[in-house]
């Protein structure tokens, strides 16, 4: 057997993945890295974790901390007698007031921003038509701005309409940059619904808006999902358009909450590393409820 | 026109759905991210503090942002952390996500960790490694290494790699599952065929994984890439830019010009330059990958 046989075969396994190949996948003894232990990558896995773990460590303690201990005890070890008063602390400045603002402007803008897409991906991948080839082109460069680039004429616009310091000032441009990404990770999904389905409902004398709920959208389920979280963590997190478009603590999210209270509370850093934890623990509650489903929802669009 | 695209037609007319489907995605994409776009163009050829009146400035701005070495200086730090940000990021990304793609119990255990940055934003994220980073209450002191207890954020010469490190903190998991993703999808024929042949770990990865990851590559470098033009956030609350302006890329300086010196129509000229780098960089990758790409979506699935 020579050497360019042997390489000659994986090649011809890609280009046609037989079912035989894939129900193998699933056999235990099969499945990849399983054969000898593999030191070198389980050191650069511990490794990473300590990276990882280390920042995350060292706030959850911090927050723990007596201002005073702070200043007068070990930075990574942990407190001797633990305090929730920094918690207190940050709950006593207005932090449910942003959590709800967070949660209003996330869900204003995500739900929008599933309804758009969903529409306009089934039109652009059932349809045809120049309006619709247009439309589809126009999305696809749009992925290339940077949102920053616009925010001076955004910010001017919003002014101008009277939106300043108001959290529809935040929902309405964060739909319009989710739509492009949005629209192509769907499209991708709706390509795969078979056209025999769609032409036998049509056959059935169903209207395309009755396709669109009744068979479309269960198919891309996933695909909605995958925009649904990651767009959700991208408005739930954003920082720039709270900073440019809103101004009073009435209109406050979250991120920019952790800024205000970095400058309010100074040199109070366990209160501020509080309330970095009190900002992340709704998504961490998710992560541990809903893990694997949030995992596998934020890539099963990109994987493709 | 109908008849003549539908072959398996069976006598139903399908004119497909309606433009309308997309008119209110349109809408909004119109609205919001087009009209700024050529509003960003007008408003680089204007006066304007941010409150007051607009005038006409003519190229005044752009002679403005062009000779300013603070813009060339901007360009300078945005192309270093796009490019050792992706020199850091790509390989651990790929690394990791081949790794966690094993199906041993302690990989997904570790998995479960490796993930807890992608539910921080970046302000969380660039006010914990601010703490931390502290030379008198952060980790040099707490470890005792007083190599570690450096002015990491003060000292122009080590800030700019300081940033590159959080970036990386912070966008190596996205990558890392999107690359776990794509690993799983190797068929597991293509291992055992190498393994009888003798084919070890490492050739094993080099021979298999990488040329089998070759789209998600791109796709993931795509987004690392055009993605570094945004890293506004993290720096802002880092670093402000500084020390003096060795962190100032160029949408914070964007940023800063226009919202703390009040001078918009700058900021505007400074915004269609990164629009013109986002679609420069865009075209180039796309180039990169061929056009070859919409076959291999298919094949993947």
């Amino acid at each position: 057997m020579t050497a360019t046989q042997t390489r000659a075969e994986p090649r011809t396994a890609a280009s046609a993945p037989t079912p035989r190949a894939a129900s193998a996948g699933r056999s235990p003894e099969a499945s990849r890295g399983v054969g000898r232990p593999n030191f070198l990558a389980g050191l650069g896995g511990w490794v990473w974790l300590a990276i990882i773990i280390l920042p995350v460590y060292y706030v959850v303690i911090t927050s723990l901390k007596k201002q005073s201990d702070y200043f007068s005890t070990n930075p990574l070890l942990p407190p001797t007698n633990p305090t929730f008063e920094n918690y207190a602390l940050v709950l006593e400045n207005q932090f449910v007031r942003y959590l709800i603002n967070s949660a209003v402007v996330t869900v204003g803008s995500v739900i929008p921003i599933l309804l758009v897409s969903f529409m306009a991906s089934y039109a652009l991948v059932r349809g045809k038509g120049r309006f619709i080839n247009g439309a589809n082109t126009l999305f696809l460069l749009g992925l290339a701005i940077p949102i920053q680039a616009t925010i001076v004429p955004i910010y001017f616009m919003i002014s101008k309409a009277g939106l300043y310091d108001s959290l529809l000032a935040l929902i309405l441009p964060s739909i319009a940059f989710a739509i492009p990404l949005s629209v192509i990770i769907l499209n991708t999904f709706m390509r795969n619904v078979p056209t025999e389905l769609f032409e036998s409902m049509r056959l059935d004398g169903c209207s395309h808006w009755q396709m669109l709920w009744r068979l479309a959208l269960p198919l891309t389920k996933p695909a909605l999902m995958t925009v649904g979280i990651y767009q959700g963590l991208q408005v739930w997190n954003g920082f720039l358009f709270p900073l440019v478009l809103t101004q009073s603590p009435d209109n406050r999210v979250l991120p920019l909450s952790l800024w205000a209270f970095q400058g309010e509370f100074t040199i109070n850093i366990p209160a501020i590393l509080a309330s970095v934890i009190l900002s992340t623990l709704p998504l961490l509650a998710l992560y541990l409820v809903g893990r694997r489903q949030l995992l596998s929802g934020l890539t099963a669009g990109f994987g493709k | 026109m109908t008849l003549i695209t539908s072959k398996r037609h069976r006598g139903a007319h399908d004119a497909g759905p309606s433009g309308w489907f997309v008119a209110p995605a349109l809408v909004f994409f119109v609205i919001f991210a087009v009209v700024p776009l050529v509003g960003v163009i007008a408003l680089s050829l204007a006066n304007w503090n941010g409150i007051g009146a607009i005038t006409w400035a003519g190229f005044a701005n752009w002679a403005k942002v062009l000779v300013d070495p603070v813009t060339g200086n901007a360009l300078v730090v945005t192309a270093k952390i796009m490019v050792f940000s992706y020199i850091v990021q790509a390989p651990i990304s790929i690394l990791l996500g081949a790794f966690v793609a094993g199906k041993q119990r302690y990989r997904a255990l570790l998995a479960v960790f490796y993930f807890i940055p992608l539910l921080l934003s970046s302000a969380a994220v660039a006010i914990a490694f601010k703490a931390l980073l502290d030379p008198n209450f952060g980790l040099g002191a707490g470890l005792g290494i007083p190599a570690l207890a450096q002015d990491w954020l003060g000292n122009p010469d080590l800030v700019l790699f300081v940033v590159i490190f959080v970036i990386a903190w912070q966008f190596v998991p996205f990558h890392t599952l999107i690359y776990q993703g794509a690993v799983r999808q190797i068929p597991a024929s293509m291992y055992e065929a190498a393994r009888l042949d003798g084919a070890g770990t490492i050739a094993q990865f080099f021979h298999i994984t990488l040329p089998q990851l070759k789209y998600t590559i791109i796709t993931s470098s795509t987004l690392m890439v055009v993605g570094s033009l945004t890293y506004f956030d993290l720096i802002f609350i880092l670093t402000a830019g500084g020390p003096g302006y060795s962190t100032r890329l160029l949408p914070l300086h964007m940023y800063l010009t226009g919202f703390r010196s009040n001078d918009m129509g700058a900021a505007a000229a400074l915004g269609v330059i990164l629009v013109v780098i986002g679609l420069l960089l865009a075209l180039m990758l796309q180039r990169l990958g061929g056009k070859d790409r919409s076959a291999n979506q298919t094949e993947g699935a």
